[in-house]
């Protein structure tokens, strides 16, 4: 059997997001995948070439239209499933992104969404995390109607690039609701890696105390090229933008190197660093259960240790 | 009248240490402590919120279950809801099924707003409310933040992987939560005692013209893998040489 895959590509109208290469690996887990990527965008040029040359895209399809300036799940979710009738698996990534838009096509193709999908055994079989990730479990499809699937990056390497797909435009006769309108977007522009695909991750936890706590990680961070993470406490507390949530309900991350400090280690905040390469951990509570998961713990006063690092490197 | 429809979750509680059943087919769940789902508690929160600030009249609190799903529909009486209704159902409740079900309910209740968890910390499947929202032809904001409502529209602001987004939705629309939306109230015993005496009134699926289907047959459960234990190094000097000899520096 072969699997006709199209996969939702996300972007910020001009760069096409990392997740979408994790997307294309995962894909091509199927047997005889044939790929096809849709770009939905108001001009979608720039990305659609980003997508034409990851290694395994088959073919890119843009859908442009003005009401696409912004992602916006229910008016996207109509146009992908009215291209949506040739494939047997329609994917996407396990990102905000994806996660508020493919619901709404499952729902609409009236077929199942496997969540967070991190394996494929078979073009029917998947295997996803549950419980927080305390738990694996693999589900099986009937084979009749298609799957569709957010795909859990952190899972899956992101795809080469020196493809050539063929990028073609399609048209789609669908009404477009006008219930739901973007209005703004606060996000805080760094220098920095991107968390979810940087190589290298500080993050910080409550002991650092205070926004000017979390100082101490960015100097360090800059240091190494690192990207900077927070746990929940610390994003609650007010330290850390909601952005750096690395966890169950934040981000799933798979950096080579994670490095925690100050950070206790909850269950759900292990959730979304299980991935991670390598895991240091710096605690002064050497009971804490970060140091069950970490390949290398220190326990000891942050705030010494730290600029000490910086100093070291 | 203005109502808000919140939908809960009768989940294995947040502080529980999850184990799967030696033979694969689940997670223990004997004298294991049960909760509303975390989320759905947000949702509750925030529903009761707007009826406090007269902005609804009634808050009205959905589950589709098994009957032990009235204890955490009593809670949520507790915490504040009008009345109950009960979707009796056994066996896994797909997302698909569980908003069909909310589906006919909504049609029953011409509610103004549905305030769901934006995931139930069980299957993690966070599908329903987006599903719920499609089939209803309605706008959906998910991850919610902040909500405020105007003129029959909602104003939300949204958790996302790049920072906060804003969106405008026309009423009705489908909400579902982000923790940090509010911090729910603790229920206290005499609306427990009060919570006794709320309308609770149990449907099935089959009344409801809903038909109990799985897509997603379970194959199995197994634990995660476990990480190798690590090593504890003494200072930032021997973190640092013990990084270069990973390569990782």
């Amino acid at each position: 059997m072969t699997a006709k895959i199209l996969i939702i590509a996300e972007h910020d109208g001009s760069k096409l997001n990392p997740s979408t290469a994790r997307c294309v690996t995962c894909a091509c887990a199927l047997p005889e995948a044939q790929i096809t990527v849709v770009v939905c965008a108001a001009e979608a040029a720039a990305v659609a070439a980003q997508v034409a040359q990851l290694a395994g895209v088959g073919r890119v399809l843009t859908l442009e239209h003005p009401a696409n300036a912004h992602a916006l799940a229910a008016v996207q979710a109509p146009q992908v499933v009215a291209i949506a009738a040739p494939f047997t698996h329609v994917l996407g990534p396990s990102t905000t992104f994806g996660k508020d838009l493919m619901a709404r096509v499952a729902a609409l193709l009236d077929a199942p969404q496997v969540s967070d999908i991190m394996a494929i055994e078979s073009p029917t079989r998947f295997r996803r995390p549950v419980y927080a990730g305390n738990a694996i479990l693999t589900v099986e499809a009937s084979g009749e109607g298609k799957v569709v699937g957010t795909v859990r990056t952190a899972s899956f390497e992101a795809a080469a690039g020196g493809g050539s797909a063929p990028i073609e435009k399609a048209a789609v006769e669908v009404a477009l609701p006008t219930h739901t309108r973007f209005v703004s977007v606060s996000a805080a522009r760094s220098d920095r890696p991107d968390l979810q695909s940087a190589a290298r991750v500080i993050s910080g936890g409550r002991a650092l105390g205070s926004a000017e706590g979390f100082k101490l990680l960015y100097s360090l961070a800059d240091k190494l090229g690192a990207a900077v993470g927070a746990s929940r406490a610390a994003v609650d507390a007010g330290y850390a933008p909601n952005e750096m949530q690395v966890g169950q309900t934040g981000k799933i991350i798979a950096p080579e190197l994670y490095v925690a400090i100050g950070i206790s280690g909850a269950i759900q905040h292990l959730t979304g660093i299980k991935d991670a390469r390598t895991i240091v951990a710096i605690n002064k509570d050497s009971e804490a259960p970060i140091f069950e998961v970490a390949d290398i713990g220190l326990v000891g006063d942050l705030f010494q240790i730290v600029p000490e690092i910086e100093r070291l490197l | 009248m203005k109502r808000i429809l919140v939908g809960i979750k009768r989940v294995v509680d947040y502080n529980v240490r999850i184990r799967v059943k030696p033979d694969g087919s689940g997670v223990v769940t004997d004298g294991v402590k049960m909760s509303i789902n975390p989320f759905d508690e947000i949702a509750l929160e925030e529903a009761l919120r707007i009826k406090e600030r007269g902005g609804a009249e009634e808050v009205v609190v959905a589950t589709i279950g098994p009957a032990e799903t009235q204890q955490q529909l009593r809670t949520a009486l507790a915490m504040g809801a009008d009345r109950a209704l009960h979707v009796q159902a056994d066996g896994i409740v797909e997302p698909l099924v569980a908003a069909r079900a909310l589906l006919k309910l909504v049609e029953r209740e011409q509610p103004l707003l549905v305030i769901l968890g934006k995931q139930a910390i069980d299957d993690d499947n966070g599908q329903t409310g987006q599903v719920l929202a499609a089939l209803w032809n309605r706008p959906q904001a998910t991850y919610a933040s902040k909500l405020e409502l105007k003129d029959g529209t909602a104003r939300v602001t949204r958790e996302v992987d790049a920072g906060l987004e804003t969106l405008e939705v026309d009423l009705p629309a489908v909400i579902t939560t982000d923790l940090r939306l509010n911090e729910p109230r603790y229920v206290k015993l005499p609306d427990i005692m009060k919570a006794k005496k709320k309308p609770l009134e149990t449907l099935t699926l089959s009344a409801l013209g809903v038909q109990q289907r799985q897509q997603l047959k379970v194959v199995r459960f197994e634990p995660p893998p476990q990480r190798q234990k690590g090593i504890k190094v003494r200072d930032a000097a021997e973190l640092v040489d013990a990084l270069k000899k990973k390569g990782l520096l």
